[in-house]
């Protein structure tokens, strides 16, 4: 368990690091290292550079607007979670960071980092796809927005090119009316999900109006499904059990849940139809409680 | 006045050490030294066509390469197999590197030793082998069918097959009014200690002197192995284990080929070597144990009194068996427990099959013979109708029929016979402690909020304290500090701590006096190892002894001195002094001095001691049956195990619809005779219950059928983190003495984990017992999609146990024909 030799690169400067990248086909970028690390130290991965982007300077911010939440490259998953102004204009970044790995992992690992991991059983990449948030990246040709939807090609391929570096991602506020949840079954604390689910609505007179649902460790993706048709019709203002479970069911037709060595498929079924219906009515608890004691 | 040490909750002195990171564990030793890398079988089974090592000569940094060919001697023999028994008939074991042919991924091949394990490691991606593929056996199943054979030379796959019974359990059975058939499944699991395997070596060129630390559980054993292996006189040859980071049985295996690799590589090169192994290494090169498929018949009255049992189960071996039988062993004799079984019949087979070897792992054998028994338990109750504890209650041996023998023969080659317990009261006591009788209250109360609660529980007797024997030397130095050698291994057990209280007690000195050395051969090169729950019982006792003698001679030094009779003198806070004339006395030091009588002075305490200050010229100076030094040495060797007992009951809310399983309580009561330090015991029984937890609802061994491994890492094998735990662990003592040792003890270090399958098995199946009704949990451990599964399984019309009770009984003859 010791990596295969690599040449390694720390620059100080931005467009030093496009530059290392670009000249080697075979590189890889080094931030927080709690997925690259293990990796090669597995050999399962053997690139032949190593560009650590550690001494990059001004990319470890966590600022945030009345837009939105925008997070620098080096900004931890710790320093996320307890950034209060960034709870407070999008609160469904603390809940899903929270189920992130373990506290030393989120001391070191980084939000951006994980994104551009494009891991589907990893938390980020879902909250980024369901809010439709999106990550620049820098490379040769200069600065790029690429939207969270068109980021994720694969299992763990990004869109990025081999010479591009992700320095911001941006997370758009939680709009007025709106709730959000998550939820996830994993086997320990801590562990990757066998299923996890995120939900955001809005409501129109207590009604939701715009349902959608995240769900992560179910797909080669990071998938969002839109759940509204499951809720149309009105009805009560508290949705039903039905219409909960019809949500759930939805979400399943529109999702193909894989077995593993920890979950058959057809538990990863069950804990898709139940983990919608929860969390899309924590969501809606989530929205009354804003709009009623904003 | 010394207060008493024995019981009491004294702090472990190793663990400032161990807290404040200054551990030394064999990674920390050897600066110097090379590092080593193993190329490992990536195949199941295979014949080996061809090695080709030449690219990795071109290394920069590369030492040497070895592969079998470069093995000579006792080194080019198969690896000892280390407890022959004779039902063991086509034992085999694997060779330190491999021959011709690989039986399971992971098996070493080649070992390189270069200037660090990164090049080490570079090497042996560079080695090529050729493999004629072989068909692997993978699982108890494919071991039975014997379609497939591990070894050419062993028909069936069967390496072993052992009867043995006591009565006549089938035809009990026949003639018993109500009769039950079970067929039960347990995994795989590990002892996964949190240091790996890991061995450092230096030969002395000058002297010829093989000095070896290793992390192991026998460094005696070691010891024996290294020299017959290399040839070398065992007076040449020193194995001294550092502290080891965990070993809960796998490093009682020895030698590991690594063992005897770097030793020899040590001496070819003439320069240290190490060999550390990793995570990977550890999961697909080291040991598993537990995995087992059981067949249980039972014959019982209307109050679920056993009248017959009849076992059979098949266990799987891996493949070779270096450790002999004594995990099936184990399991065919303690599967009984607390229970008189009046008819007993229990048949194995030790089953071959293309995976890592299964050597003892905490609980060794115990947990699935516990597992069998338990759900018997449980499945006459459900018969019935009857309270779980009453029937268990029924068939308990009673306080008065100690000892108590089986007829059988246990583990160590001797009669089955528990020396002391009282099962009825640690019942009591459990009852009592989980709040067994207003359990129906507490369930229907969290029903009322739609939650999911069972209550399980389980019971063992665990044979403890194994011998052959174990041995201890004291030396009271002229400072008065108290310097004790015992030669089995320490791996986190608190020893320095426990048998310094015994020796505080027993000398007479202050307990901060004594330093405790474990594990050196150099110190004391006759013992056995750390296993079987025995440290305490077996070195404990031999520390005791070691220590009264001691005293004895302290006493008749002092008594001259003193001008006293032996009868007259006492040892207080290290000083001999006369009984009721406390101002009379002489410093343990002081006697320590005189003991020994000296030539030359080199400072004032010593000056006391030489030829013209002491001593009545007319007589030897040391007297005739003495030997100079206030030294002690004894032995301690008991005729046979001495057996703890315990219960465990647990409460699980599952989850309705996801199936996850809390723990919400968990509650043991344990009986290991008598406590040295209630505190470490403490210790030992939540590690236990942690390990149990793993072991009953996270972890297996997941083998493909090409007998790849694949959740070889601690990101798929589930260990169970702090917070799967339950937060508090609830413990009652009971304290039946044995009377087979000086102190009463029997072991402690397994208890913790033996029942855990039972008793979650039992939980779990009493929470789902209305919904979806009927569910039997007969395969441990569970996961939540494994419970989930199965609520299916059974709401899709699976018959209900009357059925499937019936369908049981009309095929379970056809099931005894294996192996009996």
């Amino acid at each position: 368990m010791k990596p295969a030799p690599f040449a390694y690169a720390r620059p100080t400067d931005l467009a030093a690091a496009v530059e290392a990248l670009a000249g080697s086909t075979n590189a890889k970028v080094l931030a927080g290292g709690q997925s690259l690390v293990p990796l090669l130290s597995m050999r399962l991965a053997a690139p032949a550079l190593l560009v650590d982007i550690n001494r990059l300077p001004g990319l470890d911010h966590v600022t945030s607007d009345a837009s939105g939440v925008r997070v620098g490259a080096l900004a931890r998953h710790a320093a996320v979670l307890a950034d209060e102004e960034a709870h407070r204009v999008q609160p469904l970044l603390a809940m899903a960071l929270a189920n992130v790995a373990h506290a030393t992992i989120r001391n070191r690992g980084t939000t951006v980092g994980s994104l551009v991991h494009a891991d589907a059983a990893a938390e980020m990449p879902v909250v980024l796809a369901l809010l439709g948030g999106s990550v620049d990246v820098v490379g040769p040709g200069g600065r790029r927005t690429v939207a969270g939807d068109a980021l994720f090609l694969g299992p763990l391929e990004s869109s990025l090119a081999h010479d591009e570096i992700a320095v911001e991602a941006f997370f758009p506020a939680l709009a007025e009316g709106s709730g959000v949840a998550f939820r996830e079954v994993a086997r320990r604390h801590g562990d990757y999900a066998l299923c996890g689910v995120a939900v955001l609505v809005r409501l129109e007179d207590r009604r939701i109006v715009e349902a959608r649902a995240g769900y992560l460790s179910v797909s080669d993706l990071p998938t969002v499904v839109d759940l509204a048709p499951a809720l149309a019709g009105g009805g009560p203002e508290v949705p039903s059990d039905r219409a909960l479970e019809a949500a759930g069911e939805l979400a399943l037709a529109a999702l193909d849940p894989q077995g593993d060595i920890h979950a058959t498929a057809a538990y990863r079924a069950q804990l898709v139809r139940v983990l919608t219906g929860r969390t899309l009515r924590a969501a809606y608890d989530d929205a009354r409680r804003r709009t009623e004691q904003p | 006045m010394t207060t008493r040490m024995f019981g009491e909750r004294i702090a472990r002195v190793e663990d400032d050490r161990f807290l404040r990171g200054a551990g030394r564990y064999v990674d920390d030793l050897g600066a110097d030294a090379l590092h080593a890398a193993v190329l490992r079988s990536p195949h199941a089974h295979a014949r080996i066509v061809d090695i080709d090592v030449s690219a990795v000569l071109d290394v920069d940094g590369v030492h040497a390469v070895f592969t079998y060919d470069d093995l000579q001697g006792p080194m080019a023999e198969p690896l000892p197999l280390l407890i022959p028994h004779p039902a063991l008939t086509h034992g085999r074991t694997q060779y330190a590197l491999a021959k011709d042919e690989v039986n399971h991924v992971g098996e070493a091949i080649a070992f390189v030793v270069a200037d660090d394990r990164y090049v080490a490691e570079d090497a042996v991606d560079k080695i090529v082998v050729t493999y004629e593929f072989l068909p692997p056996v993978v699982g108890l199943a494919a071991a039975r069918a014997a379609e497939r054979l591990v070894h050419d030379d062993v028909p069936g796959n069967v390496a072993a097959r052992l009867e043995q019974h006591v009565g006549d359990a089938p035809a009990a059975i026949a003639a018993a009014p109500h009769r039950l058939s079970l067929d039960l499944d347990i995994e795989r699991s590990a002892s996964t200690p949190m240091e790996g395997r890991g061995t450092l070596a230096r030969w002395d060129t000058d002297s010829g002197r093989m000095q070896v630390w290793t992390s192991t559980q026998t460094s005696t054993g070691v010891r024996a192995a290294v020299a017959a292996k290399l040839g070398l006189d065992l007076g040449h040859v020193d194995v001294i284990t550092p502290d080891v980071g965990g070993g809960f049985g796998v490093k009682i295996v020895h030698p590991w080929p690594e063992e005897l690799l770097v030793p020899l590589a040590a001496r070819a090169l003439g320069q240290p070597v190490k060999f550390i192994e990793d995570r990977r290494e550890h999961f697909i090169s080291s040991a598993h144990e537990r995995a087992q498929v059981q067949h249980v018949e039972v014959g019982f009255d209307d109050d679920g009194r056993l009248l017959g049992l009849d076992v059979a189960f098949w266990h799987d071996n891996g493949a070779y068996t270096p450790y002999g039988l004594i995990v099936p062993i184990i399991t065919s004799t303690q599967l009984l427990g607390p229970y008189k079984p009046h008819n007993y019949r229990v048949t194995f087979e030790s089953l071959y099959t293309n995976t890592v070897i299964v050597t003892p792992y905490r609980g060794a054998g115990r947990p699935q013979g516990v597992y069998a028994m338990e759900r018997t338990m449980d499945a006459i109750a459900a018969y019935l109708g009857k309270d779980r504890a009453d029937v268990r209650a029924v068939n308990f041996i009673q306080p008065d029929e100690f000892p108590f023998d089986h007829h059988l023969t246990f583990q160590d080659g001797r009669p089955l016979v528990y020396d002391s317990g009282d099962y009825p009261q640690l019942l009591d006591k459990l009852k009592a402690l989980i709040g067994w009788d207003d359990f129906e209250t507490v369930r229907a109360e969290a029903a009322a909020q739609g939650r999911r609660l069972g209550l399980g529980l389980a019971c063992y007797v665990e044979g403890t304290g194994v011998g052959p024997y174990e041995g201890a030397h004291i030396h009271v130095e002229t400072s008065g500090k108290v310097k004790v050698a015992t030669g089995l291994t320490t791996q986190g057990q608190g020893h320095q701590t426990a048998f310094a209280q015994i020796v505080a007690d027993e000398l007479g000195v202050p307990f901060e006096s004594v330093e405790v050395v474990t594990g050196d051969t150099r110190r004391m090169p006759y013992a056995v190892g750390t296993f079987a729950s025995r440290a305490a019982v077996m070195s404990g006792s031999a520390i005791h002894l070691a220590a009264r003698k001691v005293k004895e001679k302290a006493l008749r030094i002092a008594a001259d001195a003193l001008e006293a009779s032996v009868d007259d003198l006492e040892i207080v806070d290290g000083s001999v002094r006369v009984k009721g004339a406390p101002d009379s006395s002489i410093a343990l030091g002081t006697v320590a001095v005189l003991s020994n009588p000296l030539r030359y002075a080199f400072d004032e305490a010593s000056g006391a001691a030489t030829q013209f200050s002491v001593g009545d010229p007319g007589k030897p100076p040391v007297a005739e049956g003495e030997e100079p030094g206030l030294e002690g040495k004894d032995f301690y060797s008991p005729e046979r195990s001495t057996f703890a007992a315990g219960m465990h009951a647990v409460i699980v809310e599952i989850d309705p619809d996801t199936a996850e399983i809390e723990i919400l309580r968990y509650a043991v009561v344990h009986d290991c005779g008598n406590l040295i330090n209630p505190m470490i015991v403490q210790g030992q029984i939540h590690g236990g219950v942690a390990q149990g937890v793993g072991g009953a609802l996270y972890e297996r061994m997941e083998y493909d059928e090409n007998g790849q491994l694949l959740n070889a890492s601690f990101m798929d094998f589930l260990m169970p983190y702090v917070t799967e735990v339950p937060d508090g662990i609830e413990i009652d003592h009971l304290e039946t003495p044995s009377p087979l040792n000086p102190l009463g003890l029997k072991g402690a270090g397994e208890a913790g984990v033996i029942p855990s399958a039972a008793v979650f098995a039992s939980a779990i199946e009493d929470a789902e017992r209305l919904d979806p009704g009927n569910l039997a949990v007969t395969a441990m451990p569970i996961s939540p999609s494994q419970l989930f599964d199965l609520r299916e399984h059974h709401r899709r019309g699976h018959p209900v146990v009357e059925e499937a009770r019936q369908r049981r009984l009309e095929t379970s003859a056809q099931h005894r024909k294996d192996p009996s």
